[in-house]
């Protein structure tokens, strides 16, 4: 099972990269301009969340320097540990509820302590692509449709992170 | 909300820090911090132009159309009550596809564009709390989100992605020996959360 889907991850991007080429081409798209001007916008993106990106690694950085995030991490950590859950992962899985921005920092931060490739480097990488900002996409689509009384969403959304968390530290154990 | 975020990150971390001494290691953590945004955003750039220019031709060549009519009988599995020609469906399998590609930019305008159709379906319906927005000021009672609704978001934030393309960069940048290790097991992870989600709407969709 590790193996098949480490040969997944591997294949996967060229397969992908050769297809839309490939389609694009027989489509008759000029590729290469087309690829250009996506990738130039492409880098507008990364300009604009720069200011954003410094923002909240510095908000993260002050706060793990100031031992707080420990201190609050063992608080919770001791609940969730025997879950397989070590105790950086609580908060930022609470933070991701919220914003994935400042969710990135904690990550970020998380790789910087424990590495990428241990068992709660890959734990995170899993976890932040299988998680969703709830609370943030409830409050705008919500708002969009001026619905008040949003009945049983915030439950799905929980019932269905509290899977993706379930299947993260399973898959986790796996390829660790 | 970003803002009380922010703030309280930066407050309680240098009042924490006042207490325990840490005051040293928070201006260094301060500073460094600061440039190590601007690093990681180089090379997120190279990654984030690739992967967008892929997606201009994906989108020019009417892959992304094809994706979009390709997950219509999904649409009619979780959505039956949404008639065929309504636009809601068209906005929703967008959006639904912009999020499978990690195409954020997309996924957000199409969404809104989303609920603001499944608004107006409930105004054809003649659901009073959605008409009395038309009728000047007639308090009809709060807007109650529609099953439709329901569906949508929660299918939403379970967060299906094929490739999750910023991970992968976050972890070449902090040295990862196969940033793309985490592809697979991220598939295998969302779709489970999604089926969970899939089973909960089909759920609460039937108890009337």
């Amino acid at each position: 099972m590790a193996t098949v889907l480490a040969n997944f991850s591997n294949i996967i991007i060229p397969v992908i990269i050769f297809y839309i080429v490939a389609h694009g081409l027989l489509n008759r798209v000029q590729v290469y301009e087309e690829f250009v001007g996506g990738a130039k916008d492409g880098l507008k993106t990364v300009v604009q969340i720069l200011p954003t990106l410094v923002g909240l690694m510095v908000g993260v950085g002050v706060l793990r320097a100031s031992g707080f995030m420990e201190f609050f991490g063992g608080l919770l950590g001791r609940l969730t540990a025997g879950m397989g859950i070590p105790a950086d992962i609580v908060p930022l899985l609470l933070i991701k509820m919220f914003s994935s921005s400042a969710a990135t920092g904690l990550v970020l931060d998380i790789f910087k302590t424990h590495g990428t490739d241990s068992y709660i480097g890959m734990l995170t990488s899993i976890l932040m692509s299988c998680t969703e900002t709830i609370f943030y996409t409830m409050s705008v689509y919500f708002l969009a449709a001026k619905v008040t009384k949003t009945r049983y969403t915030l439950a799905g959304a929980l019932v269905s992170m509290v899977a993706g968390v379930v299947a993260s530290v399973v898959l986790t154990g796996m390829v660790v | 909300m970003l803002n009380y975020i922010w703030a309280f990150m930066i407050l309680i971390g240098v009042i924490y820090a006042a207490f325990t001494g840490n005051m040293a290691s928070v201006t260094d953590a301060a500073l460094s911090s600061a440039g190590e945004a601007v690093s990681l955003c180089i090379t997120m750039a190279g990654v984030m132009a690739l992967w967008m220019g892929l997606m201009r031709i994906a989108e020019k060549s009417g892959l992304i159309a094809g994706l979009a009519s390709g997950i219509q009988p999904f649409l009619s599995f979780m959505f039956p009550r949404i008639p065929r020609k309504h636009e809601a469906r068209e906005y929703i399998a967008t959006n639904f596809i912009a999020n499978i590609l990690g195409l954020g930019w997309a996924c957000t305008p199409a969404g809104l564009k989303a609920m603001e159709a499944l608004a107006k379906l409930e105004e054809e319906r003649g659901n009073p709390a959605y008409l009395a927005e038309s009728a000047s000021g007639n308090k009809a009672g709060p807007r109650i989100a529609s099953k439709e609704m329901c569906t949508f978001l929660i299918l939403n934030t379970s967060s299906l992605q094929l490739i999750p393309v910023n991970m992968i960069v976050y972890r070449t940048q902090y040295g990862s020996v196969n940033p793309a290790a985490v592809i697979g097991p991220a598939i295998l992870a969302t779709l489970f959360s999604t089926v969970i989600a899939i089973i909960f709407c089909k759920i609460m969709d039937r108890k009337g």
